[in-house]
């Protein structure tokens, strides 16, 4: 796969605070890349910095082999050839739908069919003469993915496009962005704080946390492979149990479990992921609570030893106080008690 | 391009400079230390803070009571609240003398002069008032704090930044200020500079005072650009905007309310129109030359539009730097461009003609340096209304359409001045409107043979003749009414 984007090195501080510390991050062309961290890690500005708002401190972008921003080297934002979907769609309010799709584009292109085209492409077939005041806020969202795909950028960047929309919206508004944007063969990077968001969308998952890249990979290498166990939590529910290994197997309160990969012997924190924690009726553990989802449910139990766990299972009406046994299936990831 | 218009700006203060430098220190030292300056300054600063702290409380109260309660009349009150700004202070200032002839005075000035300024208050207060997230006060409210808490505690902090920009128009009119003042008998700096200009050759006396009057100015524009701060006027966080409700009122409170409005209107207005109906009334016909009228109704508007426009195209780049860049280069720019509208307009048309006929004599007397003029007076109010138009467009989207392709004077053009264009075209309305109110340096620049209907005013009045001062008077009154009006509508 050839590289869309590389990032290398990347350093930008504000006042002193340093906010990116050396980010390394690779975008391979036709990917959908999340780029994943908490509320002020330094996502926007890492997205910032790549779009040529920002000058970095040190480092470089390179942006489909060509360098623009380095060591003396800083394209302004309009010659990069960078779509931008930001936060609020930011439409321009004096311009209709079709003015604002169209803008990116030259008047040959204008003429081409290529505004109808991605209206058609983003599920907005026939808007152009619209103003965007007239537009729900989802329909916004659209019509920026829109805007920025139009001149076929090499790269397009999404800024937490979808927190604004509210939960129903979000996930179908979502699904036709991604669509969208693979059917138009674009590489993207999604800026985002929402693992679910990240885990559902993309193809691939950088996480970014302390200024760094923690960890990149799939969806599936990131969620059942975290480098650690605060990764781990961050991706999803978890649950950490102690534990001794011998190198393969290792001994915990729930039994004695296969690892995922040898570990060195000692003592190790041992992660459990809820959906593989399985309960039985009868046993030393009690149920505390159970917690209603619908499709499913999570019952917080307390085992002989004293931990509480949450335990996810489709939906089953347990009696609070009633007893049960935990059996956890699968291997599990462990790694050595520091 | 924002150079060039800060040094055409700074043109007078510059002049100044040079002029006081070829004085002599100690001459100087001592026209400022004898106890008649210090006298002047007082009255100076005295009448300053009264009228600004009196225009600033009115013009708050006026747009409160009408964008934030309904009561009969609220219509009406709207429009009127607005349209004291078409009636030129000295107007104001001879129609009350001649109602009341207790008026002549300090008080007679600071309420004269409070009826013509509280208007600028209460235009950028609207403003804000509108633009306000109804969201803080209601947490204000669920937290515990009653409807007057909340309105001190959250509403007039937040209106802030509008209050000191209103302040600072009014506080710089009446420093500068020399119709109304003359007319009511009161001794102020500006004053004191023309008078000395009048009487004797010697620069001394009027390029220390205004040095004097220019220093004073600077103090009061710092103080405003201190207060702005860091503040953001774009309006962050999601969902649609939302506005205030109105709260009824009934009984009482209602016929405080419009009875309060209408004494204002009465006092604002009142009296100024019905002495000019009485005296087009009772003035004999005689006086009357209509093809005169009509002649100097055409130099006014023509020389007011042509100042508006080129106001306009010198403020466009200083206000787009105010609203972009809060660093120091870009705050000297604009504080520069607002010395020279605190310099006494005698001086900046002193330093014109002076300029003129240095370096173009041909020029002397000619219509575009007296537009020069207006630009030069006028110009902050251009860039005050070009940054908070500016300021009130999200950067987000000049940087989406760099993304786009376009490069940073296409973004200006395609995508920030249109989205200014109302909030610009407010203030070239107000830059057409003091143009055409405007006086001192008319009178000293006017092209040979011209004259304006501000003129023909001055002229009938100092000589006495009311009645012949009647109709140009109305009808100064009649033009700037417009603008003031639409002014009021857009900001509605």
């Amino acid at each position: 796969m050839s590289a869309g984007l590389e990032v290398r090195g990347l350093r930008q501080a504000f006042g002193g605070a340093p906010v990116l510390a050396g980010v390394d991050l690779t975008v391979p062309a036709g990917s959908f890349t999340a780029l994943l961290g908490p509320s002020g890690c330094g996502k926007t500005t890492l997205l910032r910095v790549v779009a040529g708002f920002r000058r970095p401190d040190a480092g470089t972008v390179v942006l489909g082999g060509r360098v623009v921003a380095g060591p003396g080297v800083h394209l302004p934002p309009e010659a990069r050839g960078v779509g931008v979907v930001p936060q609020e769609g930011a439409l321009f309010p004096h311009l209709d739908v079709g003015a604002n799709v169209g803008f990116g584009l030259s008047r040959s292109a204008r003429h081409a069919g290529r505004v109808a085209e991605l209206l058609e492409l983003v599920g907005l077939p026939g808007t152009g003469a619209r103003m965007p005041h007239e537009l729900s806020g989802g329909q916004q969202q659209r019509v920026a993915v829109a805007r920025a795909l139009a001149p076929r950028p090499a790269l397009v960047l999404l800024d937490e496009p979808f927190s604004a929309l509210d939960a129903g919206l979000r996930g179908s508004v979502r699904a036709d962005v991604a669509a969208a944007i693979a059917a138009d063969g674009a590489t993207a990077l999604l800026v985002t704080h929402d693992q679910d968001e990240a885990l559902s969308i993309a193809d691939r998952v950088a996480v970014l946390r302390g200024g760094v890249v923690a960890q990149a990979g799939t969806p599936q290498e990131l969620y059942r492979t975290p480098v650690d166990l605060e990764l781990a939590r961050f991706l999803g529910a978890a649950v950490a149990l102690p534990g001794d290994t011998d190198g393969e197997a290792v001994q915990t309160e729930l039994g004695r479990l296969p690892l995922d990969r040898p570990v060195p012997a000692g003592p190790v924190q041992v992660l459990v992921r809820p959906e593989q924690l399985q309960l039985t009726d009868g046993g030393d553990a009690r149920v505390l609570a159970v917690r209603f989802h619908g499709a499913d449910s999570v019952a917080t139990v307390c085992t002989a030893a004293g931990t509480e766990l949450a335990v996810r299972e489709r939906s089953q009406d347990r009696a609070v106080g009633a007893c049960v046994s935990v059996q956890v299936t699968g291997p599990v990831r462990a790694w050595p008690t520091r | 391009m924002s150079t060039l218009a800060a040094a055409v700006s700074a043109v007078p203060v510059g002049w100044l400079l040079v002029a006081a430098a070829g004085l002599n220190g100690p001459e100087v030292l001592a026209v400022l230390t004898r106890p008649r300056t210090l006298e002047l300054l007082g009255t100076t600063l005295a009448l300053a803070a009264c009228v600004t702290t009196a225009s600033v409380v009115l013009g708050l109260a006026t747009a409160t009571v009408v964008h934030r309660f309904e009561f009969p009349g609220r219509r009406v009150a709207t429009v009127l609240v607005g349209l004291p700004l078409a009636v030129p202070s000295y107007v104001a200032a001879y129609t009350w003398l001649a109602a009341v002839p207790a008026v002549a005075g300090f008080g007679g000035a600071v309420l004269v002069l409070t009826l013509c300024c509280h208007p600028y208050v209460h235009l950028l207060a609207s403003g804000a008032l509108r633009g306000l997230d109804p969201g803080l006060e209601e947490a204000a409210r669920a937290a515990g704090r009653g409807p007057w808490a909340t309105f001190t505690g959250v509403t007039v902090r937040q209106l802030r930044p509008a209050l000191a920009a209103g302040g600072l128009l009014v506080a710089t009119y009446v420093l500068a200020d020399f119709g109304s003042v003359s007319i009511l008998r009161v001794q102020t700096l500006t004053r004191s500079i023309a008078t000395s200009l009048d009487n004797s050759f010697s620069r001394l006396v009027p390029v220390t005072m205004s040095l004097l009057l220019v220093m004073v100015s600077a103090v009061v524009v710092l103080a405003e650009i201190r207060s702005r701060g860091r503040s953001r006027y774009a309006r962050t966080g999601s969902g649609a905007a939302r506005t205030t409700p109105r709260v009824a009122l009934q009984g009482a409170s209602a016929v405080a309310a419009a009875g309060g409005l209408v004494l204002l209107a009465a006092a604002a207005l009142g009296v100024p129109l019905v002495s000019l109906v009485r005296w087009l009334l009772v003035g004999s016909s005689a006086t009357w030359d209509p093809a005169r009228l009509l002649g100097a109704a055409f130099s006014s508007v023509s020389l007011s539009a042509g100042g508006a426009l080129l106001t306009l195209l010198l403020a466009l780049p200083l206000g787009v730097l105010a609203a972009r860049r809060a660093d120091r280069v870009a705050r000297l720019l604009e504080g520069a461009s607002w010395l020279s509208h605190t310099v006494p307009a005698i001086v900046v048309a002193l330093s014109l003609v002076t300029l003129t006929l240095r370096a173009l004599p041909a020029a002397y007397l000619t219509a575009p340096v007296l537009v020069l003029a207006y630009a030069v007076l006028f110009l902050p109010l251009a860039v005050g209304a070009v940054r908070a138009a500016v300021a009130q467009s999200p950067p987000v989207l000049e940087e989406t359409a760099r993304s786009l392709g376009r490069n940073p004077l296409q973004v200006l053009r395609e995508v920030t001045l249109p989205l200014a264009a109302p909030g610009v075209l407010t203030g070239v309305l107000l830059v057409f409107l003091t143009c055409m109110k405007e006086l001192t340096a008319t009178l000293v620049l006017h092209p040979t043979g011209t004259e304006t209907l501000a003129m023909r005013l001055w002229s009938t009045t100092t000589s006495g003749q009311y009645a012949a001062a009647a109709p140009y008077a109305a009808l100064i009154v009649l033009l700037a009414a417009l603008p003031a009006h639409l002014l009021q509508r857009g900001r509605r």
